[in-house]
């Protein structure tokens, strides 16, 4: 018997998820012989439709090299490229294309980043990051940290799974250099206020950077509301392809900061004497693009510009609320982080289960989820747990999705009591 | 506490649990539930695992879960007996059929064995994924580098 009462108090979403489904062809399979319950999005989201008809319809009709041929297909490739480039301006509203740089990802962007920042860093200098990042968020840091004697130094997580403001306010001080915050956390799904914690950076001059990669499939942001100096996020977590991401710079901090590779288009004129550098965004994109994916990524924004933005986060706070109810449905199950502001993102732990036994029985039940440390060893740590179970939702998920989750759960919890 | 020689010796799996047990068992199952609950019990005869080998020299690197693998090589019988421990339970069910079809057995014995014809019979590896087959296949290529460097070390 399957206990899932409090399911007439949930409320259901006003947007037509049945006709979303539709849009993405991936979810309408069988896994294990049961209908696939795809709750992985927060480590890579679904393609609809009209993604993979986009770059489809590049190959077969404009494939070219960009910014190149003095011929119709490089025109036509150039066009949809840079096309895409202002799709991705528009949805962070940001004042320029120039500053809108192709990453291969949200990782790749914060590497750029810090390594551009690292000769304006020494010894002594302090860079300031939470302790709920993903570790492409602490990894880079370090890394330019050890070249240059500077010091990453974390901002304390309360229990619940809020960032301690003051413990933030508190290791604010004449030495920090960079701020590098998550905008929401992988693991817990926390929403961060960065709005107040870039304010507070920007009256001391520090160089602000947001990881949005986690952020950006639930909310959109504004650059310019924010007022981040850096702005990065990957598309596959964006429904768009993946080897693709985005570096969003202001234009001035742009210029000033050294080109990241070397090679073909980033530069303006060679010689063995002399090298200069491309205009922006370019200085920043050497060798050939990820064209297709930066189409795939502007049709996948596009596709996100044709739903209700409301009454999607509506439906997704929907499927968060029921899933809060139902943990009570599952003897020993606890959601670790409890944040006031949440992503439909809810990571757990089953007392006396490890979380690779919940992802494997889940797995044969038909449902994907995320089991691991989730690249944030330093949260886990403060969890003290080695990995957690995460189930993380998307728009195109479902009550009825989050109602066979839990029912999995309770037979989970029943094959080893 | 370490392990002593009557722990190696006394474990259940391959001695008092035979493989037979284990294809017997498996036979009669039909669906996913009755065969991980199965893997989950065979998992409880794994004997309890001392402290203080959990040390980085007997870790299994390649599973999502930790493992840890001790030995004992019996002089007198020539035989290798092993313990293995992991945080995880269906990993724990999984060793635990690993032993059934190892332990006890010379070096020689054990590096004659086909464990991937085992894990067929068992019809394993399609109900396990990617992730939990290498991790499988870590743990058995541990147990065979502890037998191969007994026989090198016995042909010195």
């Amino acid at each position: 018997m399957t206990d899932l009462s409090v399911a007439s108090t949930a409320r259901r979403p006003t947007f037509d998820v049945d006709a979303i489904r539709q849009d993405f062809p991936i979810l309408s399979q069988q896994v294990n012989g049961k209908p696939l319950v795809y709750l992985d999005n927060g480590a890579s989201a679904q393609k609809p439709e009209a993604v993979l008809n986009a770059m489809d319809r590049y190959y077969r009709e404009m494939h070219s090299n960009v910014h190149r041929g003095a011929h119709t297909l490089g025109d036509r490739a150039t066009s949809a490229f840079e096309g895409a480039r202002d799709t991705v301006r528009e949805f962070l509203n940001a004042k320029s294309t120039r500053e809108i740089i192709w990453t291969r990802g949200t990782t790749e962007a914060i590497n750029l980043v810090a390594n551009g920042l690292a000769p304006r860093l020494k010894a002594g200098d302090e860079i300031l990051v939470s302790h709920m990042e993903h570790h492409a968020n602490i990894v880079p840091w370090q890394m330019i940290a050890e070249r240059t004697g500077a010091k990453v130094v974390p901002i304390q997580v309360t229990p619940e799974g809020e960032l301690d403001l003051e413990s933030f306010t508190s290791l604010l001080n004449d030495r920090t250099r960079v701020l590098a915050i998550t905008h929401v956390s992988n693991v817990l799904g926390t929403v961060n206020p960065v709005a107040a914690l870039i304010e507070q950076a920007k009256a001391r001059g520090i160089i602000t950077l947001v990881d949005g990669a986690q952020a950006v499939p639930h909310y959109q942001p504004d650059v310019q509301a924010l007022g981040c100096d850096f702005y990065v996020f990957s598309s596959h977590k964006l429904f768009g392809p993946t080897g693709i991401g985005v570096l969003y710079g202001k234009a001035q901090l742009l210029e000033e900061l050294p080109p990241y590779q070397g090679g073909g288009e980033m530069i303006e004129r060679v010689s063995f004497e002399r090298t200069t550098w491309n205009t922006l965004p370019y200085k920043f994109e050497a060798g050939t693009p990820a064209i297709a994916e930066a189409v795939g990524l502007g049709a996948a924004i596009n596709y996100l510009n044709g739903l209700d933005r409301q009454a999607m986060e509506a439906a997704e706070t929907a499927l968060l609320e029921r899933a809060n109810q139902l943990v009570e449905t599952v003897p020993g199950m606890k959601i670790i982080g409890t944040a006031k502001q949440k992503v439909p993102v809810m990571s757990f732990k089953i007392a006396g289960l490890h979380p690779s036994d919940i992802g494997t029985l889940l797995d044969q039940q038909g449902i994907a989820i995320r089991t691991g440390h989730h690249c944030a060893m330093p949260l886990m740590d403060f969890y003290g747990v080695p990995g957690t179970a995460r189930a993380s939702f998307a728009f195109y998920n479902t009550l009825d999705e989050v109602d066979a989750l839990f029912t999995a759960l309770q037979k989970v919890q029943r094959l080893f009591a | 506490m370490t392990a002593s020689e009557q722990d190696f010796l006394n474990n259940p799996l391959g001695k008092d649990t035979t493989l037979e047990d284990v294809l017997d068992g498996f036979e009669l199952l039909d669906d996913w539930e009755e065969r991980y609950a199965f893997i989950i019990d065979l998992g409880k005869q794994l004997p309890a695992f001392p402290d203080e080998s959990r040390v980085e020299e007997n870790y299994v690197h390649g599973c999502q879960s930790q493992v840890w693998v001790i030995h004992h090589y019996d002089d007198t019988s020539g035989r290798l007996y092993l313990l293995i421990d992991s945080d995880a339970m269906i990993v724990r069910g999984l060793a635990a059929i690993i032993l059934v079809a190892l332990n006890g057995k010379t070096p020689r014995d054990l590096l004659a064995t086909d464990i991937d014809e085992l894990f067929e019979q068992l019809d394993l590896f399609r109900h396990i994924s990617p992730t939990r087959g290498n991790g499988l296949r870590a743990m058995v290529g541990k147990i065979r580098d502890i037998a191969a460097a007994e026989v090198a070390g016995s042909a010195n």
